[in-house]
């Protein structure tokens, strides 16, 4: 865990660059039920779903995209 | 573990009807029947050549018929995307003096796309989370400087929904609207103010290989073929007579088909919802094709399992990337923001049991949670 020089936060990085959906989406579950609520996590993960599906992850479990530039997605957990 | 091989004492249950439905009984009579009688070249003028012509005619006929259409306005092709090309590229030659833009919604099948994105501009027309086209953005795309013509499906083929074809075509204005009605045509009444329309066969119960262009007389459109022909290729008469014979048949029963199929679709819709935790049922729940029904499932891979159903019996499509040849996950879920991983489309033809659906929503259920299992997410 390393703090973001942009916000100060506590991220946790997950280098899934190789590895095919739902992987990435697994890893960045696991990250979030382990991290306390603000926390960011960002995964590189260079699948071609990883985009939409990070996207859909976040919708359907109420956390927070903050940064979605492939293969770089930002993850918050609000909950 | 060989993943192709069946549990012992499986019976098959074909549920992928819009890629292709086992061949209608109707068909295969007319089939052998077009073999026994049809086999001369329809343009030939002694009484074989004449008789063969006579069967086409009479395809023909029946097409139109179903369609609401003239015969004279019907063309047989050699399939569906035969069918998508020709009309957009006789719209973008018979308007090109209006301009080369083709804007169609961003949910078409791939042929529909892959023929307005050659020879010329294309615009993609968002949809929204149910998969239907955003009528607004089309309104402003197809009245725009340029626009030689715009397509939109009848209904979507991977998720079921069910466009708005009729204000579409009001908004398109002088622009000609093309309409790919694969998945509609012998189901469902087609909307009025279309200028080209497309289906294929193998979706309706005909054989593969027979696609059918319907163009409204008056049209500004190019036949891009020989003018002494009257189909773009020279037809296979047998597969053309079948097809029509199917169309015919699924037409005369789509009411009753309809309702059975709608019925079992609506059952898969519920006990998904309320017995596999953690999934997303994608498409519209209520305007939607009926016989059609698309989930996807978090942290499951969707090629493991396509083929766990398969060795259950179950023929299903996905639409995750890790079954595309491509490796990408389809542009349709993409276009929805759905989920796209652990994707499974069932789509049912009216042979199927209700026994079959029955035990396949018995057995999905451990299916899921065994793959969960095995990927160890099942906290999450």
């Amino acid at each position: 865990m390393t703090d973001d020089p942009g916000t100060g936060d506590a991220i946790t990085e997950l280098d899934c660059l190789g590895k095919r959906c739902p992987l990435p989406v697994i890893e960045l579950a696991r990250a979030i039920a382990t991290a306390p609520v603000g926390h960011t996590v960002r995964v590189l993960a260079d699948d071609p779903a990883a985009a939409n599906d990070i996207a859909a992850w976040c919708r359907m479990r109420g956390q927070e995209l903050v940064g979605s530039v492939p293969p770089a997605f930002t993850v918050r957990r609000l909950a | 573990m060989d993943q192709e091989v069946n549990l012992p004492g499986t019976a098959r249950a074909h549920f992928d009807a819009a890629s292709a439905a086992p061949l209608h009984p109707a068909a295969m009579s007319a089939l052998v029947a077009a073999y026994a009688d049809g086999w001369a070249d329809p343009s030939r003028l002694y009484t074989e050549g004449r008789r063969a012509a006579q069967l086409l005619d009479a395809a023909r006929a029946a097409v139109a018929e179903c369609a609401g259409t003239r015969p004279d306005e019907v063309f047989f092709t050699s399939g569906g995307e035969r069918s998508a090309a020709l009309a957009i590229d006789g719209l973008r030659e018979g308007r090109r003096r209006a301009g080369a833009a083709v804007v169609h919604s961003a949910v078409e099948h791939s042929a529909v796309l892959r023929a307005a994105a050659s020879g010329g501009p294309a615009t993609g027309v968002p949809v929204d989370r149910l998969g239907r086209l955003d009528l607004e953005v089309f309104a402003e795309a197809v009245t725009a400087p340029g626009v030689a013509a715009a397509a939109l499906q009848s209904a979507n083929h991977e998720v079921g929904t069910v466009q708005p074809v009729a204000r579409a075509a009001e908004l398109a204005g002088d622009v000609p609207l093309y309409v790919d009605a694969s998945q509609s045509l012998g189901r469902m009444p087609i909307p009025d103010g279309w200028a080209l329309l497309s289906a294929t066969a193998a979706t309706w119960g005909g054989p593969a290989g027979v696609g059918v262009l319907i163009a409204r007389t008056g049209v500004r459109w190019a036949r891009t073929w020989p003018v002494e022909r009257i189909d773009p290729e020279p037809v296979n008469l047998p597969l053309v007579v079948a097809a029509a014979a199917a169309l015919r048949a699924s037409a005369a029963t789509a009411r009753q088909d309809n309702a059975r199929l709608s019925a079992l679709v609506a059952r898969i819709r519920a006990t998904v919802a309320t017995g596999i935790p953690d999934v997303e049922i994608v498409g519209d729940p209520d305007d939607r094709l009926p016989h059609l029904v698309t989930f996807s499932c978090l942290y499951v891979d969707g090629e493991a399992l396509l083929h766990a159903l398969d060795r259950h019996g179950f023929a299903v499509s996905s639409g995750s990337s890790c079954t595309a040849s491509t490796l990408r996950p389809s542009h349709v879920l993409e276009a929805m923001g759905a989920l796209s991983h652990g994707n499974v489309r069932v789509s049912l033809h009216p042979g199927v049991d209700e026994a079959d659906v029955d035990r396949f929503l018995t057995v999905l259920p451990g299916i899921v949670a065994g793959l969960r299992d095995e990927a160890g997410v099942g906290s999450l």
